[in-house]
């Protein structure tokens, strides 16, 4: 093993992040080291995952549900003299035989030993030892990583000629600690098409791949990457993990699920990422614009953010008890997608395992409790936007809102925040029961995160947001570049982008991510610089081959030493058929649009009332817009989105599980919008008499030249799907008859089908819809 | 090589739909392969940890679910919970005794008076368990020896869409999974070439409340575990049919070739991911030919069509759905749900009801009769009802002949049959004004933990860890009703 003299030093000294060599994530063994094994062991990250999955439960910071009034999470309690036993105690530092703790865990006694058989929680004897040694060590408690304010670490190996920018340097010596080398870097098709996708969500087309191909400068890669931070399909890109976050949808959820307009909203989003607006200004106008010195209807609008929520339209509900459902999912939303943290289980009780008290829940729920809004307006066709609500006038289309992509002059509306005149009295509410008040409480946030200084913050949103990003803060700036992280490397350095908790995962590079949260701070919040700087790592531009030694030591690339090969999301799959085959509408914005869906599927859901009650499909250039102007009916999302994956847009959604189906499968070969994209290439490319054909598909679809393999597999199933049709031009005539743009029939129908069944096969291949 | 990455796919990728398939097999797949064997056992209770293991933790007594759900909550009182003295009362205030200040919809809230209103349809006693059924259900009173009547049931939720989340995901909020994709993350699919978990709607002629995915949802699991909703349309399965111009034969062509070429990417990358890949378009193939022939009702014998009744050949109609529900059920998968919309009678009730428990009352009293006869009634779970009861009082204008119900939270009757369910039984009672449990009360996080029992889970043990949380169907509570079990 090759460590530098200084990260020796490092380890020994900082003690904080002391590798994670001894702990081992959750499905993944193999790599563990023994350096440890004679070190120091640090609460931080070999204690806590421990005692906090394992005791905390009992044992935590949840008063009402605390055992034996013994609280093991920090060092006074655990140090103390046990309640109910006097004369003992849980921990004694430096002795093993008087902590009870030691005692219990060791215990075979069924009475005695602690987890409680009862509980179906146990220790390995591992983890046993790890906890017998920390003790002997002193049993010295650390705060919880996540909440210690990020700094910046000299970079390691710094004189090694493989790192291109500090990104390289923390992960190149994370490899270094496990025996891995970086794999060479990709091919220039292979980093283009990875490029383009990540950054713009679409394929680079053949002159775009020519060009790069062409391009020796030594600045080449960095052109292109500046060319496509401005181009404004990025802000498309951007927006989709966004608006899973912000639980953005076209319907107003529950039973019913009328009609909505909030896509203004959204059209805001991709203005504000295409306009590089800072993460810091990003933040602060959605949480707060209606709420600054200086506010107008841009800032406004951008508050639709905490009204995305849903909305209940059922005749007979309780009007308080969906008021405080919709201030919770506000809250929750704050918890998960700013912060990281599962507020929502302090809702009804302390939190079991982070320090969240119930009263803390509370506190935060003030701030978004102040709307002057009801659970209900009425039935279904009431209201696209529940006031409070903003109407966005012709002039505003024209001026302040411009980007707001509306074609049309019917009235518009949206819904925005707004905070009452006067204080609306906020309680604890006693489980969680929207009319169990107990104490009141006020404005305030989690004391164990960073304490809210009432003379500095405002009493309102505007206070919660000068807290959010406060010089000090611990967590905004990680937790955003993390989630970057994980869009563009598909897993985060923290793998639970939800849950920088206790119970969540401990960060694989603890050190870059803090370079990366403070550098991201230290140059205003940058987001088009944070991406530029991952994307033109050398860490980035590995190739994405798999060598054996790696699928045995690191299957899953935690560390890094190639490029992880990521299926497309859902929306994406469908912006790279659409754009391949020349289809695509590339208008940015407007009114969500109702592509090619399977009959019946809302009219089977209905309640029988609404705008929404069935699909009414749109057509020509609506047929043909990217996915995420694809309009979400919460109760019954588009199906080809589900099968891959897309978020139903119920609730806050940080993470998007990459599963591999046979309903994929069916989607990619028999979906209306697949077929007629392959049938308009197929007779486009024919009506050009090209004899290349197939490699011109090929280069559009997936982004490379085909290898001569490849090439001879397609031209002989070309020619095998030629003579079949040779005797049944019916069946080549029905499957040209597919979608709804135009064709001209008849002219070289047996190529065409014959053509159009090859771009299939290639839609079909698993490489297609993969950054490779 | 090969043989690591499929130790490693067994080990790891459950995220496969039909693991089996995807790893020869996989995780997901292992309990279902050995549950015959564990059926076999008759001796003490075999405990095995079902989060690493995939094996259920005791013999189950079902290995299968059907799911009849009423949605829009069909009214006990005309139904199974016989009350008369409601009919003596009609139009009596209901005593604030009874009540006991228990909260109410925003519907009747309004309202200055609750009279009284006792059942339209008469009351009989029916089979050997003299089980007492209204008129409208004739062919549910035949069967009442072979099913459990649940007249105790309660829930905490008063609205239709809260309501409906908990019974099928056991919370009234959230993206929590549904018990279908529970069963199917817990126990596999038994037949590798159909989903686990299936999703079949109909549509009566009452007041329609609606359904919406969430209710089939795999929330934090796998999406592999999502229930899949066949249809009546053309495409049993969306996009299962190919287009028009190709044939069996021109797709078999084209996988063969695209097995080929994601075979030379493999060599290439060397991801097993793509050794995934090809088995799914394999699975997608293998279920064109599967899935259609098994939804293909019109080749079933005369004496099945006369038993569901006619309706059973018009697609889309719950009749349909309960044949189909039985085929697919027969054919391995593990939890079929049915919705049968139309049964929120706020108004009109004598009118409309009749019309609701015409459409369900044969078929789903055929589907029960229909596995007896094949032997698969024991090993096949039964459910039938909704998400919450009607109250006793009239909602809107009361008169003798015409009246509404509305939603009522504390009491409510379901039954169930075949799988380890005591057959022939009544079990709970409520007050003789039919609004309050007298005896036995059964929660909805008991329902779920009676369901999982059944089915050879533990239900304090099927766990999914979730963003540090550790998740149960149950959630925190839950309690196994052994009163109904065989």
């Amino acid at each position: 093993m090759k460590l530098s003299p200084y990260i020796k030093i490092t380890l020994m000294v900082s003690g904080l992040f002391m590798a994670i060599l001894f702990y081992s994530t959750s499905c993944h063994h193999q790599l563990t080291s023994t350096v440890a094994s004679e070190g120091m062991i640090d609460y931080n990250f070999h204690i806590r995952p421990i005692l906090s999955d394992r005791c905390f439960k009992c044992h935590g910071p949840d008063a009402q549900n605390r055992e034996a009034g013994l609280r093991l999470d920090n060092a006074e309690s655990a140090y103390a003299e046990l309640p109910e036993t006097p004369d003992a105690f849980a921990i004694i530092p430096r002795d093993l035989k008087g902590s009870e703790v030691y005692q219990r865990i060791v215990s075979t006694d069924t009475s005695l030993m602690m987890p409680p058989p009862e509980s179906r929680l146990s220790l390995t004897q591992r983890e046993k030892d790890l906890i017998s040694r920390w003790i002997a060590q002193g049993a010295e408690y650390k705060r919880h990583w996540a909440f210690i304010k990020p700094q910046k670490t000299t970079l390691p190996l710094p004189d090694d000629p493989w790192p291109y920018n500090p990104i390289d340097h923390y992960t190149l010596a994370r490899m270094e600690e496990y025996g891995l080398h970086p794999n060479p870097e990709a091919t220039k098709e292979a980093l283009l098409k990875r490029w383009y996708l990540d950054i713009i969500g679409l394929p680079p087309s053949i002159e775009a791949q020519e060009a790069f191909i062409e391009d020796t400068s030594p600045d080449a890669y960095e052109k292109v990457v500046d060319r496509l931070l401005d181009d404004r399909h990025y802000g498309e890109k951007m927006a989709i993990g966004w608006l899973d976050l912000a639980r953005y949808a076209d319907s107003h959820g529950y039973q019913d699920d009328g009609l909505r307009t909030m896509w203004p909203w959204r059209d805001w989003v991709i203005h504000a990422f295409n306009e590089n607006y800072p993460y810091d200004k990003f933040l602060t106008w959605q949480l707060a614009g209606d709420l600054l010195p200086d506010a107008n209807k841009e800032t406004l609008l951008a508050t639709g953010f905490n009204r995305n929520h849903k909305i209940t339209q059922e005749g007979g509900v309780i009007d308080e008890e969906y008021r405080i459902e919709y201030v919770t999912d506000r809250t929750n939303t704050f918890g998960k997608g700013i912060l990281a943290l599962t507020f929502e289980c302090a809702k009804c009780h302390d939190h079991k395992y982070d320090p969240i008290s119930q009263k803390d829940y509370y506190r935060t729920f003030t701030f978004f409790n102040q709307v002057p809004e009801r659970g209900i307006y009425g039935t279904i066709d009431a209201s696209f936007a529940d006031p409070p609500n903003m109407e966005i006038t012709q002039e505003d289309i024209t001026s302040i809102l411009n980007f707001v992509n509306k074609k049309d002059s019917t009235k518009l509306e949206v819904m925005v925040m707004q905070d009452s005149s006067s204080f609306r009295p906020t309680y604890v509410l006693k489980r969680g029961v929207y009319d169990a008040k107990s104490i009141p409480v006020s404005f305030g946030l989690p004391e164990s995160i960073m304490p809210y200084d009432t003379s500095r913050y405002a009493p309102n949103r505007l206070g919660l947001v000068q807290w959010l990003l406060d010089p000090n803060h611990p967590l905004t700036a990680r937790v955003y570049v993390n989630r970057v992280w994980q869009q563009i490397f598909g897993r985060g350095i923290v793998k639970t982008t939800g849950d920088f908790g206790m119970q969540g995962e401990l960060p694989t590079h603890p050190h870059l991510l803090d370079w990366l949260a403070v550098d991201f701070i230290e140059h205003g919040w940058d987001i088009k610089r944070l991406i530029k700087q991952i994307v033109l790592s050398s860490t980035y531009r590995q190739s994405a081959q798999i060598r054996k030694d790696q699928l045995a030591t690191d299957p899953d690339n935690i560390y890094l030493s190639r490029s992880t090969r990521v299926r497309l999301s859902a929306e994406v799959v469908r912006d790279l058929i659409l754009y391949s085959s020349g289809l695509l509408n590339e208008e940015v914005g407007g009114q969500s649009v109702k592509p090619y869906q399977p009959n019946g599927i809302w009219a089977a859901a209905t309640s029988g009332r609404g705008l929404l009650m069935s699909y009414i499909q749109d057509h020509r250039e609506n047929l043909y817009r990217r996915g995420l102007y694809t309009f979400i009916k919460r109760t019954v999302p588009p199906p080809s989105m589900l099968i891959f994956d897309g978020s139903n847009r119920d609730q806050c959604e940080v993470e998007r599980i990459r599963t591999n189906t046979p309903l994929q499968a069916l989607v990619m070969m028999n979906d209306p919008t697949v077929l007629e994209a392959a049938r308009v290439l197929s007779e486009r490319l024919t009506e050009q008499h090209l004899d290349n054909t197939i490699e011109i598909a090929f280069r559009k679809i997936l982004a490379r030249l085909p290898h001569p393999k490849e090439l001879l597999t397609l031209q002989s199933y070309y020619q095998s799907e030629l003579q079949s049709y040779n005797d049944n031009e019916v069946d080549a005539c029905d499957l040209l008859s597919i979608g709804e743009y135009p064709d001209n029939i008849g002219v070289n129908t047996i190529e065409k089908a014959a053509l159009m069944k090859c771009i299939l096969l290639m839609y079909n291949m698993e490489e297609t819809i993969v950054k490779i | 090589m090969e043989k690591e990455i499929h130790k490693r796919k067994m080990n790891l990728n459950r995220r496969h739909f039909f693991g089996a398939a995807a790893a020869g097999i996989g995780s997901i797949a292992l309990g279902s392969l050995l549950i015959p064997d564990l059926f076999g056992k008759t001796s003490g209770s075999q405990i095995i940890d079902i989060e690493t293991s995939g094996l259920t933790h005791f013999a189950p007594k079902a290995k299968r679910v059907i799911y009849m759900f009423q949605n829009g909550a069909p009214s006990q009182l005309e139904s199974f919970d016989y009350k008369p003295l409601l009919r003596k009362m009609a139009g009596e205030d209901l005593p604030a005794s009874i009540r006991m200040g228990q909260r109410l919809t925003g519907m009747t809230s309004q309202q200055d008076r609750f009279p009284l209103v006792g059942s339209y349809f008469d009351f009989k006693q029916y089979g050997q368990s003299g089980t007492f059924v209204s008129e409208l259900f004739p062919n549910i009173a035949k069967i009442t020896d072979e099913i459990c009547v649940i007249k105790s049931m309660h829930t905490e939720a008063i609205n239709h869409d809260p309501a409906l989340t908990f019974m099928q995901t056991g919370a009234q909020v959230g993206n929590r999974p549904s018990m279908g994709a529970w069963m199917s993350y817990g126990l596999g699919s038994e037949n590798q070439d159909l989903p686990a978990f299936s999703v079949l709607l109909s549509r009566g002629r009452g007041n329609g409340q609606g359904v919406y995915s969430k209710l089939w949802t795999n929330g934090f699991l796998d999406s592999t575990h999502q229930g899949v909703l066949f249809s009546s349309g053309e495409d049993p399965i969306l996009y299962i049919n190919d287009p028009k111009g190709m044939d069996k034969a021109a797709r078999r062509r084209m996988l063969d070739k695209l097995s080929e070429l994601n075979h030379m990417g493999y060599d290439d990358n060397g991801d097993p991911e793509v050794l995934a890949k090809i088995q799914q378009y394999e699975l997608a193939y293998r279920m064109q030919t599967s899935v259609p022939e098994l939804t293909d009702l019109s080749k079933e014998p005369d004496s099945i069509i006369r038993l569901y009744g006619p309706d059973c050949l018009k697609p889309g109609t719950f009749a349909a759905n309960a044949l189909l529900a039985r085929k697919l059920s027969e054919a391995g998968v593990r939890f079929v749900q049915l919705y049968h919309q139309g049964w929120d009678q706020h108004d009109d009730l004598p009118n409309e009801m009749p019309l609701q428990a015409e459409d369900t009352d044969r078929a789903s009293a055929a589907l029960v009769m229909d596995l007896k006869q094949r032997g698969l009634l024991d090993e096949t779970l039964v459910i039938w009802g909704g998400e919450f009861g009607r109250t006793n009082y009239c909602q809107g204008n009361f008169t003798e002949k015409n009246y509404g119900r509305d939603h009522h939270p504390r009491a409510y009757s379901i039954w169930m049959a075949g799988g380890g369910v005591k057959p022939g039984i009544v079990y709970g009672e409520t007050d003789e004004f039919g609004y309050n449990i007298i005896k036995d009360p059964v929660h909805v996080n008991d329902f779920h933990a009676t369901i999982l029992h059944l089915m050879g889970i533990d239900h304090e043990r099927l766990i999914y860890k979730h963003l540090g949380r550790r998740y149960r169907l149950t959630d925190v509570a839950g309690k196994v009703v052994r009163g109904i079990m065989a």
